[in-house]
């Protein structure tokens, strides 16, 4: 049987039998052929190629991109270039001078303005962090009334409508206020509202130094000190203006082989504070001896006493009196008291040292100007009912006044509240109407942090929100419809006749010249009262409170909302996220407590409760708390993070900062969230090394100790046995000098380096966890009382562990710390991947996307800078609180658009800021030449106070870091960890110490 | 079979006939599933369960579920890792070393602790790949052309060594383990009586048919195999002690570490297998193929490779000592005294003293004893491990980087699935495949019971055996090559 597939096989025609067994049709040669039985092979791959591209095609989504042009493009912006607009921070404690950069119209990152000579280019770390508040969400975005979102023209008529109709006092109450035409403002309104008063208090009183020095504070110039005597004053980190003063007091510091002299300073404090920590004599006392400390050194060196040497402190203070006085003029003393009393014999004693003019000079500070009776007697006159309306101008009083509770009351019995502040805080969210001020960084103004010394600063951007300048408002309600600006402009006509003038000071930030009415005057106390009164002051019995304010955070608190400054280690204690008691060891230990024990503090018949910590040097008997934590109504970030200390504070002739108090244990735990849980350096001189100025003077070749290794030809640097090739730099070799004597731990860098390098705020479960992701850190060494000299002694298990306790009141060393981009760099090795490569410039690099994260390179890592992105810290919905910046468009416009926001899973580390490094190249290679020393430089070199950190080329002879280390070579030049010769490009300059006592011990 | 001498005592025990070794072996294949093993395998899946549940944690969230920190970055992580590795090395060493070395004992265990070995280095490279920061790139690692730029990979980079060095490991020791299986496989396909056991098994054993020039082949085969892996029982855990001896971590920084690491890894890897053997000779009732005999051996191997992890460990104290150099000597101090002084403890007691009671018979052929014994190194091991990872990172040369580290719930979770894993697989493969190579063992029978003298317990070690098998003079002399 046979089937046929068709008539044609039937056939067995020629041509169908051509085909007919073939396994496949012919080839279609080309188009032209008309044979219809081959097949359209091609044609049909062409089909299904088209076919396939075009599902593929249509199956993407096309990105929309919102991008758009500008229509009118500012002359000034171009995009991807950054803008410098010269401002100034000030939030009524402490003044910068600072240089606004600009991203496409966003403000992204603050420096120093080098032009100030106040400042001179310094930043405090709060300063830094400020830009980041700009963008806070939790800012109140809309006029209020009752809290509730009310059209400014509707809060203008109403408020208008009361104030009109007011017929108590009209109180305006505000931190310091500096601004002269603000204050200008004031005094319109006051014009039209005759019965207004303006009250100033400051959270971190200093109502007792101006009583002693006719209203003012004093221009103090640590530069021309050689003796200086504090008595609790912290004024490198939070006392008046620290800025200023650290870069003053390092003028003395640094030595040379050309200058081996040293300022000599002497420390009598509580808390270990950072001044005290860079004392060269620090002495712990209790804050009831300050009085009996003022009046010796009072009797000692203006009535030509001797000082007893019977109290624990008798001997150092006899040591400072003595060498208080053959200094002379070059002496200073100053008082961190708020009694009128102690600060009265500090000016005597000033006085009769003659140290006006060198050490004290002419141009007064107006940074502090609160008066303490003034605020309490408006308190008191808001529970009584005599005061009509009440304006908080950025104040805070419920939350950061002792009185903080009667504050609360009395703005229930005033008629008319209004607030300014730029959130529904803890005064804000109680008074009626809330017209919330600028940003500072949308805002003009004027500042006159010294007398003589002028300021400004100039929007950077348009208001993110329905907001208004506070002085606008003022004048608004009093009438006078102008802008601020207008205002202010016409107030400067004295000084800047011409707008050309005036644009130079617009573009400076800075000029000379003098706007601020003069201070009021208090009447002083006399020497020989405040002498009888302190010598008659009871003993205290108990344990004595210390309060005292963090350099990350002020006592106004306002600065809560900031994750940045949450997140900044303490420079002492390096704690992170609250306060806690810092209490001696000897306390802990009579009382069996550890760290981390809650205990409640009692005092004024107000009790909080707070972990422990155990704080070396702290005094015996005594016990210190921080202002300005324990927010309830600052925002996501800041709410409930420690406790508020503020009511504990003394309320006798004004507010004093200390009292007894009486502490309880509870059965709660609180870990506290540190950064360094180590303490002591284990006698490690390699990592950092310091050594006494008597060996300096002697010879500077012989303080730092360089490590030798032996090979066959005896004792050699460890550099030269290598297994290495060595990199060859033809270009630039970029490198990084820490100088530890200028360096006073305030921690500036470190959040100059996060807002640049747009670091991950972790919270403070992760800090716990060991896991902060700053890329510079401060390492903080205590001293020990065991050494390696007791090796033979003790034998080395018990010397070691002993060496872990830091002695009782520890000297205290700085290293600050970042990648050390090291030439020989074990992580570059260990990397499978190669994610972490050297560059052609000395440079130690990570590529994130090639990164796995194996984490080897941090594991081998001797410095331990590199961090891990353990989480996605910007879409993890556990860092939205204290991350939020990166959740939101708003927050997001702070970031660098120059640094990559890490994914999770990658490595990361200090790239010399590389961002900074080829934006100066490309401008250099612009203007066809080689970049000059000082135009690159690192975030962290940038916003150092005591210019500590030099960056520069090492490959140019004449850069100022290679003169410093052509300097300081085998004098104080050397590298952290040298023997295991990784070959560093960070440089440290051994840092020198003015005493007699060593952190490390004798040599064997 | 094979030529032995007649005082020698046998290998299997039990007088058991060829087909008695078929008859118990496919047994436990062909049977129904006990309950046992149901019960064991339902705890094994519930702890893979776990092991699923940490690795989606650890993969959705990041390494943060983890307990490490800036200071420790890697802690259980590579604890687990090498200590999996290392119990993997059993079962290459007793399937090549020892077949070279023509230990016969090795043939009742060599099966289950090649599939051990394959099993533990399933489990080891879970934790390269989970460490990752970012896992979905693990691929970077090989040297694949990088189409996106020029990186390749890092062959400086001891991270690198390990995935070649495991990676080829594991390819060996598999293909080794899967060749041996193939004539037992033919068996239980020649047995088998379902369609899907006769389907599967035939697949599996590749159509073996057992002619001779197979069985040659399989031989050679198998000696090429056991030559090549020999080097491998040296060279994964020296190249996995390299990602610390080329570090520059005090603790680390070791060159004992290659046969210091070898010897913990035989060390452990026997105890495992100890523990593995004991429980599936009581379970599949083979005690008389895996004998006491084989129990007091492998005892005297633990002893032998655990006295030299102890000379191992000493010795670093003294090269420490010896050095000078500050930091290395405080890392050992560190070690011994400072916070983590119990895992040091625990380490030294389980690994150096423990295994020192072997030198009593009655430890050696106890098997309560040797059970516990074998728990107690396992677990001495892994604190090795951990003491060389945890301690030497957690305190290196900045004090201030100093920390401490404690384990999350997810890295106990992901330990305890990773055991689950591994005893899933284990309980799969002993009861879907013969758990003793069939084949190799009817080689190591002394006698079959119908042709040869029988082994007499009582008069061994005095008389050669006198037989009283039927049909055979009691004086005539054995003639062996009647066997052939």
């Amino acid at each position: 049987m046979k089937y046929w597939k068709g008539i044609e096989e039937l056939e067995s025609a020629p041509e169908f039998m051509q085909s007919a067994f073939a396994e496949f049709m012919p080839v279609k040669e080309s188009h032209e052929s008309k044979d219809d039985t081959s097949a359209p092979r091609r044609d049909f791959l062409k089909l299904m190629g088209f076919g396939v591209g075009a599902a593929v095609l249509a199956s993407c989504e096309t990105p929309v991109i919102k991008a758009i042009p500008y229509l009118n493009k500012p002359e000034e912006i171009d995009p991807l270039i950054s803008n410098f607009y010269a401002s100034t921070y000030f939030t009524g404690s402490d003044y910068n001078a600072v240089l606004v950069k600009a991203r496409e119209g966003r403000p992204i990152k603050l420096e120093g303005n080098p032009e100030s000579p106040i400042t001179k280019g310094g930043l405090s770390a709060r300063a830094q962090a400020a830009v980041l508040s700009l963008y806070d969400g939790g800012r109140l975005q809309h006029f209020a009334i009752k809290g509730q979102k009310a059209e400014m023209k509707q809060v203008d008529q109403e408020i208008r409508t009361k104030l009109a109709g007011t017929t108590g006092r009209i109180a305006i109450v505000s931190h310091t206020i500096i601004s002269p035409s603000t204050k200008k403002a004031i005094a319109e309104f006051a014009a039209r509202y005759p019965n207004t008063t303006h009250v100033m208090y400051d959270a971190q009183s200093a109502t007792g130094l101006l009583q002693a020095n006719g209203g003012v504070v004093p221009g103090y110039d640590f530069s021309k000190a050689n003796v200086i005597v504090s008595l609790g004053a912290d004024f490198l980190g939070t006392w008046i203006s620290p800025v200023e003063y650290a870069k003053q007091y390092v003028v003395n510091r640094k030595v040379s082989t050309n200058k081996r002299t040293m300022s000599r300073h002497f420390q009598f404090e509580t808390a270990m504070s950072l001044t005290g920590s860079n004392a060269d004599v620090r002495v712990p006392v209790k804050p009831s001896q300050q009085g009996a400390i003022a009046l010796a050194l009072y009797n000692a060196v203006v009535s030509g006493g001797s000082v007893s040497t019977s109290t624990p402190y008798g001997k150092q203070l006899a040591t400072a009196a003595a060498e208080l006085k053959a200094s002379g003029s070059a002496g200073l003393v100053v008082s961190g008291s708020n009694d009128p009393a102690v600060q009265s014999l500090v000016t005597a004693i000033n006085q009769a040292l003659g140290n006006g003019g060198t050490t004290i000079g002419t141009a007064s500070s107006n940074v502090r100007q609160g008066d303490d009776a003034r605020m309490a007697a408006l308190v008191n006159d808001m529970n009584n009912g005599s005061v009509g309306a009440v304006i908080f101008y950025n104040a805070n009083p419920v939350f950061n006044h002792p009185m903080g509770d009667k504050v609360k009351a009395g703005i229930a019995k005033v008629p008319l509240t209004i607030s300014f502040n730029d959130r529904l805080d803890e005064t804000g969210s109680l008074c009626q109407y809330s017209a919330p001020d600028n940003h500072w960084l949308e805002s003009w103004n004027d500042f006159e942090p010294k007398t003589g010394f002028l300021s400004l600063s100039q929007p950077v951007i348009t208001p993110l929100f329905t907001t208004r300048q506070a002085q606008e408002s003022l004048l608004h309600w009093a009438g006078n419809n102008t802008t601020y600006y207008r205002f202010l402009r016409a107030n400067w006509r004295g000084i800047t006749p011409t707008d050309a003038a005036w644009d130079k000071v617009v573009h400076d930030g800075v000029a000379m010249g003098t706007a601020l009415p003069a201070a009021p005057a208090m009447t002083a106390m006399s020497a020989a009262a405040a002498a009888s009164q302190l010598s008659g002051a009871a003993k205290q019995n108990g344990v004595e409170l210390a309060l005292y304010e963090k350099v990350g955070l002020s006592a106004t608190g306002c600065e809560a909302n900031n994750p940045f400054l949450q997140e900044l280690p303490d420079p002492i204690s390096k704690a992170t996220w609250g306060n806690y008691v810092a209490i001696p060891r000897a306390m802990a230990i009579t009382n069996k407590w550890e760290q981390g024990d809650v205990v409640k503090v009692t005092a004024n018949g107000h009790s909080i409760e707070l972990p422990v910590l155990i704080q070396p040097g702290q005094t015996n008997g005594t016990v210190s708390i921080a202002l300005g934590y324990g927010r309830t109504m600052a925002g996501k970030a800041g709410d409930k993070v420690g406790e508020n200390a503020a009511p504990l504070a003394l309320m006798a002739n004004g507010i004093q900062y200390m009292n007894v108090v009486t502490l309880e244990k509870t059965s709660a735990t609180s870990p506290i969230a540190q950064t360094q849980t180590h303490q002591t350096l284990m006698d490690r001189r390699p990592v950092v090394q310091e050594n006494t100025l008597a060996n300096y003077k002697k010879n500077p070749k012989e303080v730092t100790e360089y490590e030798k290794v032996s090979t066959p030809d005896g004792m050699e640097a460890p550099s030269k046995v290598s297994l290495w090739q060595d990199y060859q730099y033809n270009n630039h070799h970029w490198g990084m000098a820490v100088d530890l004597n200028s360096c006073i731990g305030c921690g500036s860098c470190v959040i100059g380096c996060q807002t640049e390098n747009n670091t991950a705020v972790v919270g403070k479960q992760q800090v716990i966890n060991r896991r902060e992701m700053h890329w510079m850190r401060i390492d903080r060494y205590y001293s020990s009382d065991t050494h390696k000299s007791d090796f033979d002694t003790k034998g080395k298990v018990a010397t070691y562990a002993a060496m872990e306790d830091p002695s009782e009141n520890p000297q205290v060393i700085f290293q600050p710390m970042m990648c050390q981009q090291c030439n020989h760099a074990p992580c570059e090795t260990v990397c499978p991947v190669l994610a972490t490569t050297h560059s052609s410039e000395g440079l130690n690099q990570m590529t994130y996307n090639r990164c796995i994260g194996t984490r080897y390179c941090a594991n081998n890592c001797p410095y331990k800078v590199r961090r891990f992105n353990w989480f996605s810290y910007y879409s993890n919905e556990k860092f939205e609180i204290v991350n939020g910046h990166m959740f939101t468009d708003l927050g997001r416009m702070v970031l660098n658009p120059d640094v990559t926001v890490r994914a999770r899973g990658v490595m990361e580390k200090c790239s010399f800021c590389v961002q900074r490094i080829q934006l100066g190249k490309l401008e250099a290679k612009k203007q066809k030449r080689r970049p000059v020393d000082g135009e690159i430089v690192t975030a962290c070199a940038q916003s150092c106070p005591t210019d500590a950190i030099v960056f520069g080329d090492m490959k140019d002879p004449k850069s100022r870091i290679s003169q410093l280390l052509r300097r300081e070579d085998g004098e104080r030049a050397f590298h952290s960890l040298d023997s295991i010769n990784v070959q560093p490009n960070v440089t440290y300059l051994t840092k020198i110490r003015n005493s007699e006592s060593e952190f490390f011990g004798q040599e064997a | 079979m094979q030529h032995v001498s007649a005082v020698r005592e046998p290998l299997v025990t039990g007088g058991k006939t060829l087909h008695d070794v078929t008859q118990d072996i496919c047994y436990q294949v062909e049977a129904k599933p006990n309950l046992r093993w149901m019960a064991a395998l339902s705890v094994a899946l519930f702890f893979l369960g776990v092991f699923f549940y940490s690795v989606y944690r650890t993969v959705w969230y990041g390494i943060g579920e983890w307990g490490l920190n800036k200071t420790v970055n890697w802690a259980w992580d590579i604890t687990n890792f090498v200590w999996w590795v290392g119990i993997g090395h059993a079962g290459t060493l007793i399937s090549a070393v020892l077949l070279l070395f023509r230990q016969k004992w090795r043939s009742s265990i060599n099966r289950a602790a090649e599939a051990m070995t394959i099993f533990a280095v399933i489990c080891a490279a879970m934790f390269p790949v989970l460490h990752m920061g970012r896992p979905w790139l693990a691929f970077y690692v090989f040297p694949l052309q990088n189409t996106l730029g020029s990186l390749w990979a890092n062959f400086n980079s001891p991270l690198l060594w390990d995935v070649f060095a495991i990676s080829t490991y594991f390819t060996v020791s598999l293909v080794f383990w899967y060749i041996g299986l193939i004539p037992d496989f033919a068996s239980i396909r020649d047995r088998a009586k379902g369609p899907i056991a006769k389907f599967s098994y035939s697949m599996l054993s590749f159509g073996w048919k057992g002619s001779a020039k197979a069985w040659s082949r399989y031989e050679t085969v198998s000696l090429i195999l056991a030559g090549v892996s020999t080097p491998l029982v040296l060279s994964v855990h020296t190249i996995v002690s390299m990602d610390f001896a080329t570090s520059v971590v005090p603790g680390w920084h070791t060159t004992i570490f290659p046969p210091y690491f070898v010897a913990g890894a035989i060390f452990s890897g026997f105890a495992m297998v100890l523990t593995l053997m004991l429980i599936t000779r009581v379970v599949f009732r083979l005690e008389d193929y895996i004998t006491l005999e084989h129990i007091a051996l492998m005892n005297k191997i633990m002893m032998v490779t655990g006295s030299i992890v102890g000379v191992a460990y000493i010795t670093e104290f003294f090269i420490a000592w010896y050095s000078q150099v500050e930091f290395e000597q405080y890392a050992f101090i560190n070690r011994a005294t400072g916070p983590y002084w119990w895992a040091y403890a625990s380490m030294m007691t389980c690994n150096v003293i423990t295994p020192q009671l072997v030198w009593f018979r009655r430890v050696r052929y106890s098997i309560p004893l040797t059970f516990a014994l074998s728990i107690v190194v396992n677990i001495g091991m892994w604190f090795e491990r951990f003491v060389i990872i945890v301690t030497s990172l957690h305190r290196d040369y900045l004090p201030s980087s100093w920390a401490m580290f404690s384990p999350t719930i997810i890295d106990i979770g992901l330990y305890v699935g990773t055991l689950g894993l591994f005893f899933t697989l284990f309980l799969l493969f002993a009861k879907f495949f013969p758990v003793i190579n069939m084949a190799e063992v009817k080689t190591i029978l002394k006698y079959t019971v119908d042709n040869g003298p029988t082994y007499n317990p009582s008069k061994a070690h005095h008389a050669p055996v006198q037989t009283s098998t039927p049909g055979v003079p009691a004086s005539a002399p054995v003639t062996y090559n009647q066997h052939d």
